[in-house]
């Protein structure tokens, strides 16, 4: 038949025909629509619902956004520019204007004596120089004056950039040393920075004296190579000693437990005295009471983050022991803390915490809720850290121990980069979690965003006002963990080495 | 040969104890159990040394004094005549009321926004997508504060439902919104109310029994019942004919406009709504997430295969699809709940009288015992924690998948 059929067909095309674009109905926009709006008569339902709800939130939230009110003295005369001006609806953005400072640092104070010498610096002189006013004590009613006539002369942007400089800087540094951890393609260098950065930061927040962060600092690095040194010498278990004994003897009294008052340890307060005389340098000590607002949740958030990852690999590792104590005591310890809310655990560093230490003690408030956050963050992390170690074949630990690591280079080399990118995403939602769970500490009597807020609506002038001052604080917080969990995305893309 | 086969035992030397893999565990253990001694022996000696400098004991006779604060959240009924202990209870259960209706509208909301943000129509599913990231990435105080304040600064004054004010109530004027709560209608149970209960309860495990039937049936021989009408008709039809044939034992108590505030019904308080929703809301996008994960965890070659055998598309996603991402949902679903249930704890926030509030709260103040309370709170926290995830446990092993 098909040979027949070859010699009735008279013509053959000899060449291609152009391709042609498909039916106005098949592509571009169209065809985008019919599949992805209107497929059927229920998608079309949801079509038409969502466009409504997406148009009910914008017809309310727009308006209302856009015609906001900038610039007012309170949320009563905010409310007479709204009706003057004819409007429904408008957002009080004053209230963001006036006190969005506070909302980011708190009752941190500013330096006052920089921004006076750079940008008040004619009224400065004619109020008699910079010892007339900064000398005096800063209780002194006469320095008090300046520095508000200051604040309200010089505006928000100003004091921002120059008076709050130095946590501006820290968070500066913050980002500079967070950089090599998070991108590998930035030199390995840098990670020494993200190391001297922990003390860099204390400095520059709390101030004081700037020999305490670099003792603490040298402290640690001396017990480190000292430890090194002694075990290329006479083996590890002797270096491990030393650096111990090093450590103790430099940061704590061990002699004083048993009795012995040398009056020699521990080392680093004499050394400090001895610097403190010869070159005095430093900056205002600014005690923790006065942290505050966003700046408190992040420097609360990244402490956190940074001190309970080891903590957690720690307590996952210790679950996945075989040895009995380890691997009890590290499930009670989980277990316990994941049991209870944060919130108790809060309560219980603020209340009880002074009953569990030596009589006398006197610990920063601050401090306390870093620990119980990083705690309570850290049996989080070992959970998920536990299910990335679970999920790893066995294989890998047979072939682990079949090279000869033993159980350390097993783990750091082996295990651990598997089983941590298995749970980046978990890890990376627990940091989330932490930052989020920062706003509690607002009960225990911290400054914190929200409880801030919370203060600005009980004054007088902004009594009653709520969207806007919820919408700040949120959006903050939106950023970061929006910024964190697109991170892990990003991470875990890259780290992807299946499925090329 | 047998003169080779005992290899010489080596006389223990002490630095076996570390370099020995065999006795270096033991050696870690003894230490770290030493340490955790020492550990705990300074933490107790400590707490005592405390404790008698400020002249307190550990003694939890406190419970059983009068507690003399009111409670505006009861259950069961308390007075501030009532000891600290019943204010305790009385406290849990309304940490437990919150959290399980909590629990409730999360999973209704989770399971929508879950199965919605993975819909075809690509509106509906970046509006879902957005609503997650909301929720997801900003702390859940706020979402509190904000449903607080929007009850409380946003909502009408129980005076503006008077004649000619400008508020109403909605739902055939069964329901008001105010900022002093909202109050629903209280139902009546009349004479004979117990049988028609008995009768709804008798219909509901019927439909079990129809069910397992229709199983047993379609097995037996291959027809199939319409088995979701009939469970609809068992539900409601039954009750309902008893209802009526009493003379409808069971009425409503509309809330009424009296004086200054609302009269009858029941009462919900701002701080109730405020923490509920919130919740809810709040943990509605993590459960959206495990339940979009799930589905999409089911390789699409299982769907495919269920097309291949001829089943229909809601035939598929019910006996193959769901059966299957259950498996991978509840594991989370249940870790969702247990973290709804601590973040209940949050009721400080807006007054709510949950157990952190009486126990750990009011009751502290008031007889200064703060260790005892707080150890007690801890327990209950701990004890609600353990039972919901034995739930899980017992969940996980059941449908585990048997390997050989």
């Amino acid at each position: 038949m098909s040979e027949t059929h070859a010699q009735t067909v008279g013509f053959v095309r000899g060449q291609m025909l152009p391709p042609a674009p498909p039916p106005v109905g098949q592509s571009g926009p169209i065809r985008w629509i019919r599949e992805n709006l209107v497929s059927n008569w229920f998608n079309a339902i949801l079509t038409v619902v969502s466009l409504f709800v997406i148009w009910w939130l914008l017809s309310s939230i727009l308006p209302w956004t856009l015609n906001g009110i900038w610039n007012a003295g309170s949320l009563a005369e905010c409310r007479e520019i709204r009706d003057a001006r004819g409007l429904e609806s408008a957002a009080c953005w004053a209230v963001i204007n006036e006190r969005w400072l506070q909302m980011l640092f708190g009752f941190y104070p500013i330096d006052a004596r920089l921004l006076a010498t750079l940008f008040y610096s004619e009224q400065l002189a004619a109020a008699g120089g910079v010892e007339a006013i900064f000398g005096a004590g800063a209780d002194s009613t006469a320095r008090i004056e300046f520095v508000a006539q200051m604040r309200a002369d010089l505006g928000n942007t100003i004091v921002f950039f120059f008076g709050y400089w130095r946590p501006l800087l820290a968070l500066a540094l913050l980002v500079v040393a967070v950089a090599p951890v998070l991108y590998g393609n930035l030199p390995r260098k840098m990670l020494w920075f993200s190391l001297v950065y922990l003390f860099v930061a204390f400095f520059l927040l709390w101030g004081g004296s700037v020999w305490l962060p670099i003792l603490t600092a040298a402290g640690f690095a001396a017990s480190f190579f000292l430890a090194r040194a002694v075990s290329a010498l006479s083996g590890a278990l002797l270096g491990l000693l030393a650096g111990i004994l090093f450590f103790l003897l430099f940061f704590f009294d061990p002699l004083g437990l048993v009795g012995l008052d040398l009056g020699l340890f521990p080392v680093l307060p004499h050394l400090r005295a001895v610097l403190d005389a010869a070159v005095p340098l430093g900056l205002s000590f600014i005690p923790s009471d006065d942290f505050g607002g966003f700046m408190l949740a992040i420097i609360i958030g990244t402490s956190g983050i940074v001190l309970s990852l080891p903590l957690g690999i720690a307590l996952a590792l210790g679950r996945q022991s075989d040895m009995f104590i380890i691997n009890k005591s590290s499930i009670i310890f989980i277990e316990v803390i994941r049991g209870v809310p944060l919130i108790v655990w809060l309560f219980t560093a603020s209340l009880l915490l002074n009953y569990f230490l030596p009589p006398g003690t006197t610990f920063d408030l601050l401090l306390r809720v870093i620990i119980m956050v990083t705690l309570f963050a850290s049996a989080y992390l070992a959970e998920v850290i536990r299910g990335g170690l679970a999920a790893l074949p066995k294989g890998q630990y047979e072939a682990a121990d079949s090279l000869g690591l033993d159980y350390w280079k097993a783990m750091r080399l082996i295990i651990l980069p598997q089983a941590l990118k298995i749970s980046i995403p978990g890890i990376v939602n627990t940091f989330i979690g932490l930052f989020k769970d920062t706003t509690l500490v607002v009960f225990i009597g911290l400054r914190d965003p929200l409880g801030l807020t919370n203060a600005i609506r009980a004054t007088g002038e902004w009594n009653g006002i709520y969207w806007e001052l919820y919408i700040f604080v949120g959006l903050l917080f939106f950023i970061f963990c929006f910024f964190m969990s697109r991170y892990s995305l990003y991470l875990e893309r890259k780290l992807q080495t299946d499925r090329r | 040969m047998a003169a080779m086969s005992a290899p010489p035992r080596e006389a223990f030397r002490l630095s076996q104890l570390l370099y020995d893999a065999r006795y270096r565990s033991l050696t870690i253990q003894v230490i770290a159990s030493i340490l955790i001694m020492l550990l705990l022996v300074e933490l107790v000696n400590n707490t005592v040394t405390n404790l008698a400098a400020l002249g307190k004991d550990i003694s939890f006779g406190f419970l059983w004094t009068t507690a003399g604060y009111d409670i505006n959240q009861q259950i069961i009924p308390f007075t501030s005549q009532d000891t600290h202990a019943r204010a305790a209870l009385v406290g849990i259960l309304n940490t437990l009321v919150v959290a399980v209706l909590g629990c409730i509208l999360a999973t209704i909301i989770g399971v929508l926004v879950g199965v919605l943000r993975l819909s075809k129509n690509w509106l509906v599913s970046r509006l879902m997508g957005v609503y997650v990231e909301a929720m997801r990435n900003t702390p859940l105080l706020i979402w509190i504060l904000i449903v607080f304040a929007v009850m409380t600064e946003a909502t009408p004054q129980p005076r503006e439902f008077r004649e000619g004010g400008s508020a109403s109530m909605i739902l055939w004027d069964s329901v008001a919104i105010s900022n002093r709560g909202v109050y629903i209608p209280r139902p009546v149970w009349g004479e004979g109310s117990g049988l028609v209960v008995a009768v709804f309860l008798l219909s509901v495990i019927g439909i079990f029994f129809l069910r397992a039937y229709a199983r047993r049936r379609q097995e037996a021989t291959g027809d199939q019942l319409p088995v979701l009408w009939m469970s609809l008709g068992l539900f409601f039809l039954p009750a309902l004919l008893a209802f009526f044939a009493l003379g409808r034992p069971i009425g409503l108590e509309l809330p009424e406009l009296g004086g200054f505030n609302f009269t009858g019904g029941i009462q919900v308080r701002n701080s109730f709504i405020a923490l509920w929703l919130a919740l809810s809301l709040y943990t509605s996008a993590f459960i959206a997430e495990n339940v979009r994960g799930g589905i999409l965890a089911i390789s699409k070659g299982q769907t495919e295969a269920s097309f291949a055998l001829g089943l229909r598309p809601n035939r598929t996603m019910q006996l193959v699809i769901l059966p299957q991402a259950l498996r991978v949902i509840i594991p989370p679903l249940i870790s969702q709940y247990l973290n709804l249930t601590k973040n209940s704890s949050l009721a400080i926030a807006v007054g709510y009288m949950d157990v952190r509030s009486t126990l750990g709260g009011i009751t502290i103040n008031q007889t200064g015992r703060e260790l005892e309370g707080m150890l007690l709170l801890g327990i209950f926290y701990l004890i609600t924690s353990l039972i919901i995830s034995s739930f899980m446990n017992l969940y996980n092993s059941n449908v585990k998948l048997k390997e050989r």
